[in-house]
Formats: C-alpha cells, structure tokens, sequence
C-alpha cells in the first residue's frame, strides 16, 4: 500500500509487445498520473530483455522488469504466478493491469485471488481518480461500473478500447533483469501440443475494413464471397458466434464477447442480427454498414447504413460496385 | 471418480435487446415475462462435458457427478434440469446468507462445498455466467482449491489420473494436461448439449436436492454473500447508441448494391 503505482502485464508476440499491451500501458499512464505513480511493466518469456524493454519505455512505461526464461513460452498460468505474485508484493501497485486475451482471462482471476483482491475482467473504461471499471455484460447489452473493496485493483483491458501512445524514444526509464522466481515443479500443467495459424492476408485484429457474416450469409459459399468483397476493401473477414458454431467459418473469425474485439473505419455486417454478446466485439467500429432481411433486426440501431434486403443477393453485385470504384 | 460441477442461474441471454431493462437504482436486471431463469449456457456444456466423461470411461469407472450453486429458492428447478440431463447429485446453497456474492464470495463458498463433498477429482464450470460475462469463479475457484486450472475447453478427456484438454485460443487451440485434482472451464465449443430424456426426467424428480447453509460448509455466514465481497457494483445501466441508420434503398439487388456504393464513396468511407 502508499504507492500510486501501476503493473502492467505485458503479452508479447514475436518478441515484441502486443498492441493490446501498448493501449493498456497508455491506460495505465492515466491512472499512475492521478495516483501519482509509475507505471511499471511485468516482461515474461523466453529471451526479454533490454531490446523489448526499451520499446516497453517508449509506449509510455516509466520502469520495466523483464524476467527470461523458457518456462514463460507457450503461457501457462502456473508458470506466471509466482514471478507476477513477487512483483507485485515488491512494487506494491494499486492497480495491475493485464490483456483481455487467453493469456489475461485465464491469469487474472487467480492473481487476484492469491493476492487477497479480485478481478474486473474484459474492462472498456475507468475513472482513474476513483479506481472504477466499466465493463460489458449481460451479453453485451449492459454496462457495469464497479470499483474495488480490496487492494490491488486487478483488470483485465479489452482491445481497442484506448489508444496506444505514440511511440517516444526518447523517453527513459530503467530496464532491470530479474531472475524467474518459477520452478519447473511449480508447474503442474504441460502444453503437449499447439496448432495455432494465422489467417493469410490482412489480420482481423488490426484490419480498416472487416466484412462479417452472420446466419443469413447462407452458409460457407457466403463467406466465400464475402472474402472477395473483404479483398477488394483490403480488410479481413469476421463472423458471428452462431456462423462459426455452425462451421461455416474459421472459429477464429468470431467477433464478440467470446471471440475478438475489433475497431475497424468500416465493418459491412451481412446477415447478422446484432446481438448484444457480437456487438460487445465490434462497436466500436467507426461506421457499420449492415445488410439484413429483418428490417427490425438490432443492428440497424449501430448501423450508419442499412439495406433491407438478402444479402446473399445483393454481395456479388456489390462486389463488382467496389471493384470498380477501386479500380 | 467423482466430477463436480459448477452452475448459475441467470436471466434467459436469449432474450431480446429491445425488451432489456435495468432498474439503475436497485442496480438490477427489470424481469419481464418470457425472461424466466435459465441454466447459464457455458455451464449446461459443462454439464454436457462432465456426462460425456462419464460416458466415455464407463461403468467401471463409477463416474459420479454432483451439480452445485448458489442461488435462491428458485434455482431448484435448474438443479432439477441438470439431475434430468444426467447428474447424480445436485447441492444448492440458498441461505439469505448467501446472496449478492461477488466473483470472490462464491467461489470461496463453493471451494468450501467441494471440501465437503470429500475427494473431487476434477471441478467443471462455464468459461463464464452469461449474465455478468466476469469469468471469475472457474479459474478462481481453482485457486482457491490449490488444484491447476485449464480454461476454454472444447473437449475434455480423462487418462490415467489426468485431465488432457483441447483449449481454444484466439487463433487456434492446444492441448493442456494436467493431473487429477484439477479444475476446467468450458467453453461454447464444447458443442450441442443432450436433450434430458421422459426416463431421466421423471427419475430426476424423485432425486433429492441437498440445501446446504453456511454451517453445513464450516463457515460463519458473515464469510460469504455480500459481506465476503471485494467489489462494488456502483453503477448498472445500458448504453443508449446515437447512430442514425440511414436505409439505402433501390429496385433490386444491383440497384441496392449501386446506391450502398455510391453514398459510401459520398461519405468518403470508402
């Protein structure tokens, strides 16, 4: 207690920091600045060090430690635990803040546990005066504010809800090198196998242009098309909950409060009805443009513009408007 | 081996948002007609998850499965839905004690109920309630309890004292496994869930549902509920969205697709 500082969780991907990790370390600088401490950055994985703090130092950290070991890599949360429950009884923060992903979901509520607090997850806002988080919930449709009883403040940060600073290089800031408090009998789970791809072409995450495509897309030709409508925008295809489950797609198309959340200039959402748990993975998109057959279906009520309409009918047509324009 | 089983009950998901309200001084979901309680849909998978087990290793295995939550008086007909799914037991915690638990409070309740249900093997919930989405209690809970925790599964299998999981991830999945005791979360991919049988139903009712207070699970009821919490829900409210959708209209598929171009290249969105 008595320090105003912040943690950050830092998630890494290639050996550099996740966007994700830059928006919540730009997070974390408005909460240390009103608690009137630093913001300090928690590295683990195999082979960290000086290069990723520096560009930890650089999106806004004022400390970083890194902690280089192979038992970081892949994630496991009983790995992680004993080097982040260190840090955290050193650096005594008032807040730890981590990434909505696999990584911060499966981590932070048994941080917060072993720690003697709790955890507000998957969190789009704060007051950082008074520690209060708002999150999504109730699929979406609602919002709640809550604020904490214990300390630290524990959250995990949704994609795309803060901008991430500019980087600055001439910012300083100590990187100091840790050893691993984790022991490998520590460990009692083991990752026998991975099978993780990437999509060719554009990422979903990080696309302008998303066309997604629900139930009334039809079925897996539908996404065909709308892969070359997504193709001709330079954007990625996404889908919603029930388009997947139904295995029309990818399940790492899904957008949503059980899939990714994204933020792209234009989202064409053909044939989905705008549930509250999708619209939790894409509102904030700057326009949506929807095409559905329901005229009352509640993604006209996000929508900029609507169609009416089929849009299995209407996406080869529009298809060859946007090629021409593009042209 | 014995496999406990986590639940909540919440307001239907499925209903529509036009017909969502919130009392934003009582800070609680208005229950409409239609809106009736419903078993939180990760938790029926991780129902479903824990009789596919069963099924999987077999008589001899002497799979036992135990239902638990935490809920009022009316969470009696969600446990009585599990029994008929499959569950062998089913334990509710509905003392007033227990009420408006946080994320913390119920999964020290519930780590308490499974201490006193004597050696659990493995503990299964919903990779979240679908109504306040925290995802708190599973791996929490697992803290709590000292055990490893896997979250996300779509399938789980059992193997010589360990648990081998298929766990999704953002671009892909893995395979996790651990030894017994260990707690998993489940997830939608887990898949369709059984329809409970006329048979199961009709022996589900005669199935007793235990009611455990705070007593029953060594604790002081100033330990739980509201009293236990870490968080405070200051604020419950729905987002009102200032779009103004703007219907692009014309004389068939061409013509509509041609009039959705052109106000996009107006608009300079494209």
């Amino acid at each position: 207690m008595g320090t105003g500082n912040i943690l950050a969780v830092v998630e890494l991907e290639e050996g550099a920091p996740t966007q994700l990790t830059l928006e919540l370390i730009a997070l974390a600088s408005v909460i240390a600045e009103a608690k009137g401490g630093k913001v300090i950055a928690a590295c683990l994985g195999a082979g960290v060090g000086e290069a990723v703090g520096r560009d930890l130092i650089a999106g806004g950290a004022d400390e970083v430690h890194t902690v280089d070991d192979e038992l970081f890599e892949p994630y496991q949360a009983d790995a992680w635990l004993p080097d982040l429950e260190a840090l955290s009884s050193e650096v005594g923060p008032v807040a730890i803040l981590m990434p909505h992903t696999n990584v911060g979901a499966d981590l932070a509520p048994r941080l917060a546990f072993r720690l003697g607090s709790s955890a507000a997850t998957g969190c789009v806002d704060v007051d950082a005066e008074d520690l209060c988080f708002t999150r999504p919930c109730y699929g979406g449709i609602a919002r709640e504010q809550v604020s904490f009883r214990s300390t630290p403040a524990i959250a995990t940060i949704e994609a795309k809800s803060f901008d991430a600073l500019p980087r600055d290089d001439t910012r300083s800031g100590a990187v100091i090198a840790r050893d691993a408090a984790v022991t490998p009998d520590r460990i009692r789970t083991r990752v026998v196998e991975r099978d993780t791809k990437r999509a060719a072409g554009v990422r979903l995450e990080n696309a302008n242009v998303i066309v997604a495509g629900g139930r009334g897309i039809g079925g897996p030709d539908g996404f065909a098309d709308a892969k070359e409508l997504a193709d001709v925008l330079d954007g990625a295809v996404g889908a919603s909950r029930v388009a997947c489950d139904l295995g029309w797609c990818p399940p790492g198309y899904q957008i949503g409060l059980s899939g990714k959340t994204v933020a792209p200039d234009l989202y064409i959402a053909l044939g989905i009805s705008g549930a509250g748990q999708h619209m939790a993975g894409c509102g904030n998109a700057k326009t949506i443009v929807a095409i559905n057959t329901d005229k009352d279906a509640d993604i006209f009520a996000s929508a900029r513009f609507g169609v009416v309409g089929d849009c299995r009918e209407i996406l080869p047509h529009l298809v060859e408007e946007m090629r021409s324009i593009k042209r | 081996m014995h496999i406990a089983v986590c639940i909540k009950q919440i307001p239907d998901p499925e209903i529509a948002p036009s017909l969502f309200r919130v009392d934003e001084d009582a800070k609680q979901v208005i229950v409409v007609p239609g809106m009736s309680p419903v078993i939180s849909p990760f938790d029926e998978q991780a129902v479903e998850a824990a009789l596919r087990v069963r099924d999987a290793m077999g008589e001899e295995a002497e799979v036992r499965v135990t239902a638990l939550t935490i809920g009022d008086e009316s969470a009696r007909r969600i446990l009585k839905h599990v029994l008929a799914l499959g569950a062998d037991d089913a334990v509710m915690m509905s003392d007033p004690a227990f009420a408006d638990s946080d994320g913390y409070a119920t999964a020290y309740a519930l780590s308490k109920a499974i201490a006193k249900l004597g050696a659990v093997d493995l503990v299964l919930a919903g990779r979240q309630a679908a109504d306040f989405d925290a995802g708190m209690v599973g791996p929490g809970l697992a803290e709590l309890l000292g055990v490893p925790a896997i979250t996300f599964a779509r399938k789980i299998d059992v193997v010589d004292g360990a648990v081998r999981v298929v766990r999704v991830l953002g671009d892909g999945s893995e395979t996790v496994e651990a030894p017994l005791p260990a707690l998993v979360t489940v997830s939608h991919e887990m898949g369709n869930v059984r329809n409970a049988s006329l048979r199961e139903t009709m022996r589900a009712a005669k199935k007793p549902v235990e009611a455990w207070a705070p007593a029953d699970i060594g604790v002081d009821a100033g330990d739980v509920g509201a009293k236990a919490a870490r968080r405070t829900l200051e604020r419950l409210y729905v987002p009102v969205s200032d779009a103004q959708c703007e219907f692009v209209e014309g004389d068939g598929a061409q013509a509509v697709a041609s009039a959705l171009a052109r106000r996009l290249v107006e608009e300079k969105i494209v």
